[in-house]
Order: structure tokens, then C-alpha cells, then sequence
């Protein structure tokens, strides 16, 4: 069966419905780029403009990254698709392990001064 | 094997999990992205507890600057946007749409990566080598681990451009490229936490 996997399509096997459905979806994927793209721009004055309080613009800019990293992870990445439950555990997994190795890391090195 | 799947009517609406191979190839993938996660943290770790640590050498505020953050920022987001449009093509057999996606986001790739080569190459100018401090190295390791990443990358996707300029969409290398994209959407999401941790809050004097 070999040759089945390695033969190019002529055509595709999606009928009218599942193309609109791909073309909807395509259009989602552009608009969360383009609120992204926005998301950037605004950490960036954040920190650019003087006016913003370091007390508020850091807080600020670690939520903005939360967010593009769910955008990335569900709509770019597809983790928001069915079928994706398996790679949706390993993910939260690695964010929940993540969590105290980076807590950790940060106080112990800070207490013990380089 | 193609197994359940029909192939007489074209190609599959999921042609990167229409085999098992194919299957196989996504979940093990995203064990693997459940492991670099925390391989990351560690390094974001590190060097969150030495940023402070500039013994005297040059600090984030005096080198960084922001219009370049930005440029790379900007390269890189663009780079995925273009991977995942590269994916809508291949679900739609349209192949030479998927490669030419493929070829932009491999030169926005390697535009990222040459300004992130200046980047550092002005950084050494300016006293910061390797061991000037503990914020340097962690800052190299950190950033640096990313660069590798973005390099590997370029690699393994212009390996497959180059092997399959001419075989079209098949169930073989569907589930390679749709992984490749997986691997490049990973690259952007860690550097939205390098622009932010790193960057930003060095600029920002956190």
C-alpha cells in the first residue's frame, strides 16, 4: 500500500460545506493574528510611553503574553479542535510542571546572590 | 496502510491524521512540545533570578532596544500567520500555494534570525561577552536556545521543501509539514515570553 501514501491528489474530498467551513475558519485565524499583531503593539507602548506607571506596564504585558499564548496554542496551534484532547493534557501538563520549577528558580537564585 | 480512510474521492479533509503513522506523528509531537515547555521555564527561570546580576557590565536597559524587539517581534509573528495559511492550502490539496507559504515564513524566518545574530554581534561590541555576568550568560543561554530552535527549524523545513518540491500532497509528507508548522507556531510562542520577560521588562526597568 505503499504507493497510496506517496501518490499526489488530483483532487480534494471536501464537498461545498467542510470548504466554507475551512474558509470561515481561515478568516478566525487571520482575525486572532491581526488582534495579536495589536496585542504586540500595545505591549510595546507600554513600555514605550513614560507616562505608564512600571507598577502597572509589567503586570500589564505578562497578562498581554497570557493571552497571545492561548491565542497561539488554540487557534494557530488547533488546540481548541476536537480531537485534541492528548495533546491538550500534555501541554497543561507541561504548564503545570512548568509553574514550580520556574517559581522555584527565581527565589532560590535570588536568595542565594549569583 | 491508508486504513479506513477513502481515498477514491481525493484527498482527505485531514490528511496529516488520516494515517497512522500520520496519528502517531501528532501525539508524539506534542509530548515532545509538553517537554520543551518545561525545558523553557527552566531557562526563564535562570534567568529571571540572575537579571540582576551584571557585575559591573553592561545592563538590559543600556543595551536593548526597542524598534529591533519589535522588527524581530513583528518577522516572527508574520512567519507563523504564513505557516498556518500554508496548512489551510494543504487541506485543500492546493500544493504550490502550501509551498510558497512555506518559502515566506523560511525567509521571515531567516530574516528573525540574521537580526538576531546583529543583535548579539552588537551586544559583544558593547562589553557584554559571554561570562562579562551572570545576566549575560543567562541572557545568551536563554535567547540563544531560542535562536538554535529557530535555526533547526529553518533546517527541517526547508529540508522538506526541497525534498518534496515535486511530489505534491501525499499522506507521507502531509503529516511532516503540518508538524513542521506545529514546531514553528511553538518557536513564536516563546518568543512572545522572551519579548515580554526579557525584553520588555529589561526596558522597562522591572
Amino acid at each position: 500500500m505503499s504507493d497510496d501514501l506517496s501518490k499526489p491528489f488530483t483532487k480534494s474530498s471536501m464537498s461545498e460545506e467542510e470548504i466554507m467551513k475551512i474558509n470561515k475558519e481561515r478568516k478566525i485565524q487571520v482575525t486572532s493574528f491581526a488582534f495579536m499583531i495589536f496585542l504586540t503593539i500595545l505591549a510595546f507602548i507600554a513600555v514605550a510611553t513614560e507616562t505608564i506607571e512600571v507598577g502597572f506596564a509589567i503586570p500589564f504585558i505578562l497578562l498581554l503574553a497570557v493571552v497571545q499564548f492561548f491565542l497561539q496554542m488554540y487557534y494557530f496551534m488547533h488546540l481548541k479542535d476536537k480531537d485534541h484532547g492528548w495533546p491538550n493534557a500534555f501541554i497543561i501538563s507541561g504548564v503545570v510542571l512548568s509553574t514550580p520549577a520556574l517559581i522555584a528558580l527565581i527565589l532560590l537564585l535570588g536568595v542565594t546572590k549569583y | 496502510m491508508a486504513g479506513s480512510v477513502d481515498l477514491s474521492k481525493g484527498l482527505p479533509s485531514h490528511p496529516e491524521k488520516s494515517t497512522l503513522e500520520g496519528k502517531n506523528k501528532f501525539l508524539g509531537f506534542w509530548i515532545f512540545l509538553g517537554g520543551e515547555t518545561i525545558m523553557f521555564a527552566t531557562f526563564f527561570g535562570t534567568f529571571l533570578g540572575l537579571r540582576e546580576g551584571t557585575a559591573g557590565g553592561p545592563s538590559a536597559e543600556e543595551l536593548f532596544s526597542m524598534p529591533l524587539v519589535f522588527i524581530m517581534t513583528m518577522l516572527l509573528l508574520t512567519s507563523s500567520l504564513t505557516s498556518v495559511l500554508a496548512m489551510f492550502s494543504m487541506k485543500k490539496n492546493n500544493f504550490k500555494n502550501m509551498l510558497v507559504l512555506m518559502i515566506v515564513t523560511v525567509l521571515l524566518g531567516l530574516g528573525f534570525l540574521g537580526f538576531e545574530i546583529y543583535e548579539f554581534v552588537e551586544y559583544v561590541h558593547h562589553g557584554l561577552g559571554y561570562t562579562t555576568s551572570a545576566f549575560a550568560s543567562s541572557f545568551y543561554t536563554l535567547v540563544g536556545l531560542h535562536g538554535a530552535h529557530v535555526l533547526f527549524g529553518l533546517c527541517w523545513i526547508t529540508t522538506l521543501i526541497i525534498r518534496y518540491s515535486r511530489s505534491g500532497i501525499t499522506l507521507t509528507n502531509a503529516p511532516k509539514f503540518y508538524v513542521a508548522s506545529l514546531y514553528w507556531h511553538f518557536i513564536d510562542v516563546v518568543w512572545v515570553f522572551i519579548f515580554t520577560v526579557v525584553y520588555l521588562m529589561g526596558i522597562g526597568g522591572a
